[in-house]
């Protein structure tokens, strides 16, 4: 039999194979992934678009994205700076404990978001340590805005400072490495306000979910959620949503610029 | 003593130990001191009391369950992704990540609503018979949902630089397709695939937003251990919350080792010396 | 085995074109040429991991394209060795037994001796529960030696095998790889783009060139009478020299070819001489060229003159036996007349710059020795120092 008949002959099966499994994966994608994310819009706008325009203008849900655009405008400039200082610091310099203080900085990718915000209320509570100190001067920390901010910072320190690290441990010096580290540093601020914003389980252990004064985002969505309110938790989840994709949107788009700079790195959640 | 050379090694040393020192050792202590100041009484109604028990075993034993399947699942996506060439893989690839970006609360309530009994995806189990919202399965949905990308991400750049010419060889040498799979590719993807199943497991064991709208929430049955956490934060009971919450850090740590053994002895022979 | 008319394209060119081949068993054939040739194509199309568009190879009487690679009992040694990393080398050597179905597998035991035979073979005794990490290039190319050999193959194909190693290792396995062929006659197809790795080992050379064999002989017979223009150039030094024709001769300006091979079809042609055929100290009686001697360099047993033709304004290479420098009384800067002794000679298509190989035409002088001084029977070629 000639051998490009046999060629094509014998590729068949193996087609056909590599034909299933693509189908299977893609699909497996769409319903795992893709299924969720439409789902939140769907709902967002089961009751039309009039609908959805309205609960994304009620004062609470207001009050909320004010909130949360604040949270984050303090914890993420914070972490930016603290990100910047240890990269520098574990890059640039040789001491003993390295590998400790990289495992530290690590530490709140690895602790549930609830223990994250538990520690806080141990620290800042009614019964913390600093408690009875802080009610004696009037300062509210849990239950109050710089809890948020607290607990917020906590869950997003690692961010910014793990995409710098490994970069800045290769550097050759020339002048695509400033674009590059920039690259690493915006896909690192990137990330850690994506997760900012998002944070639910910290958040809500020391929000005390007060309508109107320390509910973020996510907790607006949990509050409609219990309160059968699902077209309202939806359409705040719609907006979070967005903020989701368009991080998706920029993070691939510096990707594609700096394929080399950022393989390899497995941010952290929620 | 190169510190010397480069500027700054006081600042940013002084900078990164004091914030790291307030932000996350100063809390952590607090964890532990109201932990060990909570009292034989405490520990023993935790150890004893099956509902927390129940509720660690879906934790921990779900987070493995749901890695394990992220782990099937991810390797075969990332198969698909690296190696074959198709319409719309890019895209594809970028949404990977989703569960990452997506805030826990809205991923929490975007799955329930899909494998509610009226759901897009719940009905149709419901025909066939299976229950995922409000059940342990959907504890298990929400865990795989949000560890599904470690898988995925790691095992990405080993593939890609994985060696053609191995495979080649293998072939060469008699190997059927699925043999070289399974004693060439498979051992070679095996860190990689330990890795990016540990750093699922722990997210998974962590999660509290994603699963608590899905689960129902029912004791024994559907109760995640950091929902016993803040239930007992709203009864005050801080210490109980402390020393719970000490548990579980102590299961995720043993964990992580027993995990990171496995890596290194998986991956043994590419840290040899040469 | 007889491969004819294979041709393999990619997008934009040709990577085999029409190219045919008869390989006798137990032959060492080298497919020696420049990256872009075609052997590695060539070579794959043999081991099965690429098919050709057109052609047949048959080999003891069947289609050997027929079969898949691993059904093809063919060891394939890579440049890069393509070890399994994450087995010890005797695991490596053994997997190719190790995956035989069921019924054709050897018993461990018989596994274990074979390994062990070949551990010995490739003198690697003590290395069996080593990591391919923890070895020299070396002694990880003989490993994938043993482990192509361990299948028991009817052809071994090795891809370039010694580029990645250091000058010293290469040579040293070179000669192990030919005791090794010489003890076993397996029939063997090696690609290079070394020449001297080539000459050395091979029992014939196939020169390829842009997906083509220009040339397949011996290596005595591809030095002596390279067959095309590119072959001239590619193996061993040479000399170019453009020819014009002039009174019924092509010359090249004192000197002129005493033949006329074409008549007078061809206005212009390339003369290829090698280094050992130029004669360095010709009589006043016969033409030559008037060269200044600008370089001697003293290599061994020979030794190189660089030398420049004026009336040509071209640089000539000419290498002669070591014991005359002192005989003929050469000092840089001497003037000499030099001419040719021996040289192949293609004629240029009209008003271009291609030459035709099929015309090919060697010349020799048949006036030998004892006519002119300088006169040396060409000493062996000096390739490598």
């Amino acid at each position: 039999m000639n051998a490009i008949v046999m060629r094509r002959a014998s590729a068949w099966p193996q087609r056909t194979m590599r034909a299933a499994l693509l189908l299977v994966a893609v699909a497996f994608l769409v319903v795992f992934l893709l299924f969720p994310l439409a789902v939140v819009f769907a709902e967002a706008l089961r009751q039309g678009v009039a609908a959805f325009l309205a609960s994304i203008a009620q004062p609470e849900a207001r009050s909320s994205i004010l909130l949360t655009l604040l949270v984050a405008g303090i914890a993420v400039p914070l972490n930016l700076v603290f990100g910047v200082s240890a990269a520098w610091l574990m890059t640039r310099f040789q001491f003993r404990g390295k590998a400790l203080l990289g495992t530290i900085i690590d530490i709140p990718f690895s602790v549930s978001p609830v223990i994250s915000g538990l520690i806080y209320v141990l620290l800042f509570g009614a019964q913390g340590w600093f408690g009875p100190w802080l009610d004696a001067h009037g300062i509210k920390v849990i239950f109050a805005v710089p809890g948020l901010v607290l607990a917020t910072v906590f869950v997003t320190l690692p961010f910014v400072a793990r995409e710098l690290i490994p970069l800045m441990q290769s550097q050759g010096g020339e002048e695509d490495e400033a674009a590059r580290v920039l690259g690493a540093l915006l896909y690192g601020v990137l990330l850690c306000n994506a997760r900012a914003m998002g944070e639910f389980g910290a958040v809500s252990v020391v929000s005390g979910h007060i309508r109107g004064l320390t509910t973020t985002m996510p907790l607006e969505v949990e509050m409609r959620y219990n309160e059968y309110d699902y077209v309202g938790a939806f359409a705040v989840a719609s907006l979070l949503a967005l903020l989701a994709l368009f991080t998706l949107a920029i993070k691939s788009l510096l990707e594609w610029r700096y394929a080399d700079a950022l393989a390899a790195h497995a941010p952290g959640g929620h | 003593m190169r510190r010397r050379v480069l500027p700054g090694f006081g600042l940013s040393l002084g900078l990164t130990l004091s914030y790291l020192g307030l932000i996350v050792l100063l809390p952590l202590a607090a964890l532990a001191w109201k932990a060990s100041d909570a009292g034989a009484g405490t520990w023993l109604h935790l150890f004893s009391s099956a509902r927390v028990i129940a509720a660690l075993r879906l934790s921990f034993g779900g987070a493995l369950i749901a890695a394990l399947l992220d782990a099937l699942a991810g390797l075969l996506v990332a198969w698909v992704l690296v190696r074959y060439r198709f319409p719309g893989r890019r895209l594809l690839d970028a949404f990977i990540d989703l569960p990452f970006a997506m805030p826990t609360a809205v991923a929490g309530i975007a799955l329930t609503a899909l494998y509610a009994p009226n759901g897009w995806l719940g009905g149709w189990l419901a025909l066939a018979g299976i229950r995922v919202a409000y059940a342990p399965q959907g504890v298990l949905v929400a865990m795989a949902f949000v560890g599904f990308p470690f898988v995925v991400r790691t095992l990405q750049p080993v593939l890609e630089n994985l060696d053609r010419e191995i495979e080649e060889a293998a072939e060469s040498l008699g190997a059927r397709r699925w043999q070289t799979f399974t004693r060439v590719l498979l051992p070679t993807l095996a860190p990689a695939l330990l890795t990016g199943f540990a750093l699922a497991l722990a997210r998974a064991a962590g999660e509290y937003g994603s699963v608590i709208f899905i689960a129902g929430n029912i004791p024994m049955r559907s109760e995640i251990a950091p929902l016993l956490i803040v239930q007992k934060l709203e009864q005050f009971d801080y210490a109980g919350a402390a020393a719970l919450a000490v548990i579980m850090l102590g299961f995720s740590f043993v964990l992580l080792i027993l995990i990171s053994h496995l890596q290194r002895w998986s991956g043994r022979w590419a840290e040899l010396p040469a | 085995m007889q491969i004819s008319n294979l041709t393999r394209h990619f997008t934009g060119f040709a990577a085999l074109d029409d190219v045919s081949l008869s390989i006798a068993p137990g032959e060492f054939v080298a497919l020696l040429g420049p990256s872009g040739s075609g052997k590695t194509t060539l070579l794959r199309i043999l081991a099965g991991l690429d098919y050709p568009d057109g052609g047949n190879v048959e080999h003891e009487g069947t289609d050997f394209l027929a079969a898949p690679a691993r059904q093809r009992k063919v060891g394939l040694v890579f440049q890069h060795y393509a070890l399994f990393r994450h087995l010890s080398v005797r695991e490596n050597i053994a997997f190719g037994l190790r995956v035989r179905p069921w019924r054709t597998r050897p018993r461990r035991h018989d596994i274990v001796e074979r390994v062990r035979q070949l551990l010995r073979r490739v003198q690697l005794e003590d290395c069996g529960d080593r990591f391919p990490a923890q070895l020299s290039g070396g002694q990880r190319q003989r490993v994938a030696l043993a482990r192509a050999l361990a299948v028991e193959p009817s052809l071994l194909l090795l891809d370039e095998p010694f580029g990645a190693l250091d000058a010293q290792v290469r040579v040293r396995l070179r000669r192990w790889l030919r005791e090794l062929h010489d003890e076993s006659r397996l029939t063997t197809i090696f690609v290079t783009h070394d020449q001297e790795e080539a000459l050395e080992l091979a029992d014939r050379i196939a020169v390829m060139n842009k997906g083509r064999i220009e040339q397949v002989d011996t290596p005595e017979v591809l030095y002596q009478h390279p067959a095309t223009p590119f072959v001239c150039e590619f193996i061993g030094k040479v000399n170019k020299v453009p020819l014009t024709y002039r009174h019924d001769r092509l010359a090249a300006s004192e000197w002129s070819l005493p033949e006329a091979p074409w008549a007078d079809r061809y206005g212009a042609a390339m003369a290829y001489i090698r280094p050992e055929h130029l004669a360095v100290a010709v009589d006043e009686a016969q033409p030559a060229w008037s060269a200044r001697l600008r370089h001697i360099y003293l290599a061994g047993s020979v030794t190189h003159l660089d030398l420049h033709v004026t009336s040509m304004d071209q640089a000539l290479e000419a290498d002669i036996a070591s014991e005359e420098l002192a005989s003929l009384g050469l000092r840089p800067g001497m003037d000499l007349r030099i001419a040719p002794r021996r040289a192949v000679v293609f004629p240029h298509q009209h008003g271009s710059a291609e030459l035709l190989s099929e015309l090919r035409w060697e010349w020799r002088d048949s006036n030998g020795e004892g006519r002119d001084a300088g006169a040396l029977a060409p000493p062996a070629p000096a390739l490598s120092m």
